[in-house]
């Protein structure tokens, strides 16, 4: 096995799903429906990022198709002009992984929110990303339950204090991209909403990566947790919070790169430093196809929660695994070659027969 | 010694009865393979064409303590040469394997039975552990029984000596030994048992020749030893059968079977979402042998993520479909609901057991008909389909199957233990017997608005079904969005007007009560019967026994049985308005008499019970003629 394995051409994530013959544009991908998000919010930065990339694509749009759960952000379905299903609460991974694995020629994206895919669906996700279906799952972080007007959700700093927890609430986040990469995730990354840029770039690589990709968006709320990740989008403040990686490249930010990532040679933990002359060829090269999780883990964890000072953003983890759709179908033609295709008469009588003569 | 040569030496002097049916009973521990004797001597009688059901009962545990009473598994067989509704009532022959087979299994057996008991077994040990102070082969508690002590390991062991194994695997074979003895006490044919170990160890082929040596050495003590004067001769049950090519079939193997039918029938590969649970595991382990038949199964994370997958599926285009217990479906609720706003076609399928909460996994229970028909949020209404035996799984799948496709709705479909596990004869159908359930997938645009446009509704539905239409990703121009949010009639678009919600819940119920089920057929030989007794899913066995029982006796009784429950047959009010009487026998506290007595206002009397086990035909008789006494 891992011989061919290493030999095998990679599949890659879109090649059977049909390409469209007519050169497409944003407007092909939007619907007729009126947008119904509050005015201001982040999402329909993101709707605008995902319908001006799809064209990019150039996939057949009725090959594309976008599943949800509940949440605000879970109305995206109906927002793009391609097949689409708005679930139930947390379901839309198990939906999406039955659709995925039966139709290999889709291309299937999944739109949730931190309250939809980490609390009520967390099975779902973790199992979606351990068995690397050929999904794309958008994670909106607003670190908040909006559509239930404003209780704290599972990526909410500690001691938020909102309606359902006067006092503030008690329990510790889930740092997504940790978890995923935890959840043996082949593909994570995280971008931000307001950064087109960024995010068109990160969802064009999980487009392409095939397996299950994770891409956790920070997506303001601005009615109910505005301000979330001003401190990742305000310019100043941003250069010495943000991280922003790049595969192959030394992991650097602040003021003209001023500050770098290094490996900790006591603890073989990471930490930041200010580049020097000396330490400058230790500053760690970003390797985002590193067969081990240990680094991409390590990145993820430089994030404080409650400030999001050194946040990474970016491809933290994308590399090649067994992709689950691809070896159910193959077990399903091995089945045939091994069997022959199926003989339902033969199957019904069985082996052990007897016959009444009327 | 060939294999048929031991079938045909029958050592002169030693009398052969005839009889016409035989109830046995294999009782032992959980590790002592009765499951696994039953099933032999299932198929040795299924060929030799008598007539049977069967009703294996084993605790959950997988081995539970050796020798106590809650490890005793047993395996109930009934054979005739005629035809046979039930695993029977009471045992005429009782192999008890241990002291705790004994004890736990001798209240059903009748005095007169014949008894074989295991003696290796019945140490002081081993009998203090059930309670027993005494052995009851020495204390006279069993007067009035034909006990065959026999020292079924020991024999074994000696059989098997010149194999080499130690003690403890020699004395494994001693089921084989038994199976070995009540073959020779039944004339069964060996050959197929013979085949069927040489198969099932081909990897171990010493452990194979041991298990037909202990087998062959059971069925020559019965040949040479004094203590088995007679034996018995069933005739095969040629009459009750009409016509055809027959094998045995258990009601899980069948519902498999009828899955596997129904995707090739409608031409949609199949897809089988689901978590294990038991007694429906079964099914997902034999669907996923037959990925050659373009089967693809999930085995999912829980069981709501089994029931989404196929769903998912659905939505793909695939018959999408999940099985469970009842503990499931409670979890698939949310889903189902969800299917039944999308309106897809899935297929539910719950393998009743003995509930609340965990309850009884092995056993059998009717417990989950109002859970099926209203075990959701909203008016979320759902056809309900059982099965009467075994065999008739098939059917109902692919029955299911076609009413799922057809109106583009989920279907529970209610199985239960006693059916999924149990077996008898079954008739293979010819595939071209089997029903056309081809569908057609929306291609065009199916609506023109004001400006001319053409367009795809997907919630347009079809004038005479109701159904909408079904269209599949991949298929251009039919971009649509569809989900659980109350849609508007036609465009499928959000909608919270009242008037539209109103509209849709009664559509969708609407939907539902149109769809097409045959009438009731009522057995009501002259007509003039003032007691009808109605039934549904695996009740069907008992009722028509006892049915049997009481006519013979000179009553006059009617009888029908639902495989419908929802929407009913439409002649069902007009049936029971023609009785004086009706009774409902049901395996749960009066669920289907609930629902009869809220939609018809009959006064419909249950009779009901919850022990996890099938109803007995004597029990059945007798509570089917006090209600005739009683007028």
């Amino acid at each position: 096995m891992a011989d061919t394995a290493t030999e095998a051409p990679v599949i890659d994530a879109l090649s059977l799903v049909p390409k469209s013959d007519a050169k497409q544009t944003m407007k092909d991908f939007k619907t007729d429906q009126e947008v119904r998000w509050c005015p201001g919010c982040g999402d329909y930065a993101v709707l605008a990022a995902v319908q001006g990339f799809m064209p990019s694509l150039g996939l057949a749009k009725e090959n594309v198709v976008f599943v949800s759960g509940i949440g605000c952000s879970s109305r995206f379905p109906y927002y793009m002009n391609t097949y689409g299903m708005h679930s139930i609460h947390g379901r839309a991974p198990a939906i999406a992984t039955g659709l995925a694995a039966s139709r290999r020629d889709l291309s299937v994206w999944v739109v949730t929110g931190d309250g939809d895919a980490l609390s009520i669906g967390g099975n779902h996700l973790i199992h979606a990303l351990r068995r690397n279906v050929n999904l794309k799952i958008l994670l909106f972080n607003n670190r908040i339950y909006g559509l239930t007007k404003g209780q704290y959700s599972p990526t909410s700093e500690v001691g938020k204090i909102t309606k359902s927890t006067p006092m503030g609430s008690l329990d510790a986040p889930f740092n997504p991209v940790s978890l995923a990469i935890g959840a043996e995730a082949s593909f994570v990354a995280r971008t931000v909403d307001s950064d087109r840029k960024h995010l068109t770039e990160v969802l064009r690589q999980a487009a392409a990566h095939p397996g299950t990709a994770l891409v956790e968006i920070y997506q303001n709320c601005n009615i109910f947790n505005d301000g979330a990740f001003e401190v990742l989008k305000d310019k100043q403040q941003a250069e010495e919070a943000v991280i922003r990686l790049e595969h192959g490249e030394q992991i650097r930010f602040g003021i003209d790169g001023a500050k770098g990532v290094v490996r900790d040679t006591q603890t073989g933990d990471l930490k930041i430093v200010d580049v020097t002359e000396e330490n400058q060829s230790q500053i760690l090269v970003h390797d985002a196809h590193s067969a081990s999780p240990t680094t991409a883990f390590a990145l993820s964890r430089l994030a404080d929660p409650d400030t999001l000072h050194h946040t990474p953003i970016g491809v933290l983890r994308s590399v090649d695994r067994p992709v689950y759709d691809t070896e159910m179908s193959e077990q399903l033609d091995a089945a045939v070659e091994q069997k022959g295709k199926g003989d339902l008469g033969a199957l019904l009588a069985g082996n052990d027969t007897w016959t009444v003569v009327g | 010694m060939t294999t048929s040569a031991i079938g045909e030496q029958r050592g002169a002097g030693k009398e052969v009865k005839r009889l016409d049916r035989v109830i046995i009973r294999f009782a032992g521990d959980s590790g002592d393979g009765m499951q696994l004797t039953g099933d032999r001597f299932t198929s040795e009688t299924a060929s030799f064409g008598n007539d049977l059901s069967t009703l294996p009962n084993f605790p959950a545990e997988i081995r539970a303590p050796a020798g106590t009473l809650p490890g005793v598994s047993s395996f109930q067989l009934h054979f005739a040469d005629h035809d046979i509704l039930t695993p029977g009532d009471a045992p005429n022959v009782l192999v008890a394997m241990n002291p705790a087979a004994l004890k736990a299994n001798l209240p059903d057996v009748p005095r007169g039975a014949e008894i074989i008991v295991n003696t290796d077994e019945f140490t002081k040990r081993a009998l203090s552990k059930v309670g027993y102070e005494a052995s009851p082969l020495d204390d006279g508690s069993l007067d009035g029984y034909s006990v065959h002590p026999v020292p079924l390991g020991t024999l074994t062991v000696e059989a098997l000596k010149e194999f080499g194994l130690s003690r403890k695997d020699a004395d494994r074979s001693k089921n084989m030994f038994a199976l070995g003895l009540l073959s020779w006490m039944y004339h069964r044919p060996t050959e197929g048992t013979e085949n069927f170990l040489r198969t099932k160890f081909a990897k171990k082929p010493d452990i194979a020749e041991a298990n037909i040596a202990a087998f062959r050495a059971g069925w020559n003590f019965g040949e040479t030893t004094e203590d088995f004067a007679v034996s018995y001769e069933v005739a095969p049950a040629s009459k009750a059968f009409p016509p055809g090519t027959y094998r045995s079939i258990s009601g899980n193997l069948a519902l498999s079977y009828g899955l596997i039918a129904a995707g090739k029938q409608a031409d949609l590969p199949l897809f089988l979402g689901s978590y294990p649970i038991t007694p429906a595991s079964d099914i997902l382990h034999e669907l996923s042998k037959h990925k050659n038949f373009g089967v693809r199964t999930f085995q999912a994370e829980d069981e709501i993520a089994g029931i989404g997958a196929a769903l998912g599926a659905a939505f793909g285009g695939s018959l999408g479909v999940t099985t469970t217990s009842g503990p499931g479906i409670a979890l698939k609720a949310e889903t189902v609901g969800l299917a039944v706003s999308l309106e897809l076609p899935l297929l539910v399928i719950d393998i009743q057991r003995g509930g609340p909460s965990t309850g009884l996994p092995t056993k059998t229970e009717q417990a989950d008909l109002l859970q099926a028909m209203f075990g959701r949020n909203g008016e979320a209404p759902v056809p309900v389909i059982a099965p009467s035996t075994p065999a008739d799984c098939f059917t109902a799948a692919l029955d299911a199957a076609r009413i799922a496709l057809t109106y583009r709705t989920p279907v529970l479909l209610l199985s239960d233990g006693y059916l999924a596990n149990g077996s008898e004869p079954w008739r293979v159908p010819e595939t071209d017997e089997l029903p056309d359930l081809r569908v057609q997938f929306a291609t065009q645009p199916n609506h023109e608005l004001e400006d001319g446009t053409e367009t795809f509704w997907p919630y347009k539905r079809d004038p005479e079904t109701l159904a909408r239409p079904w269209a599949i990703p991949g298929t251009p121009g039919l971009e649509h969005r569809i989900g659980g949010i109350e849609k508007a009639d036609g465009s499928g678009n959000i909608s919270y007007d009242p008037a539209n919600h109103e509209f849709m819940v009664r559509t969708r119920q609407a939907k539902i009560d149109g769809i097409e089920v045959p009438d009731i057929e009522v057995d009501d030989p002259d007509g003039d019967a003032s007691l009808l007794v109605l039934g549904w899913g695996s009740t069907y066995g008992p009722i028509t026994a006892a049915v049997r029982r009481i006519r013979g006796a000179g009553e006059k009784v009617a009888q029908a049985h639902l495989r419908h429950i929802n929407p009913f047959p439409a002649n069902l009010g007009e049936v029971l308005k023609r009785y004086d009487k009706v009774v409902i026998p049901e395996m749960n506290l009066g669920q289907l008499a609930t629902l009869i007595r809220a939609k018809y206002l009959v006064d419909a009397q249950s009779y009901t019970q919850v022990r996890g086990l099938p109803f007995k035909a004597e029990q059945l008789a007798t509570a089917l003629k006090e209600a005739i006494d009683n007028g």
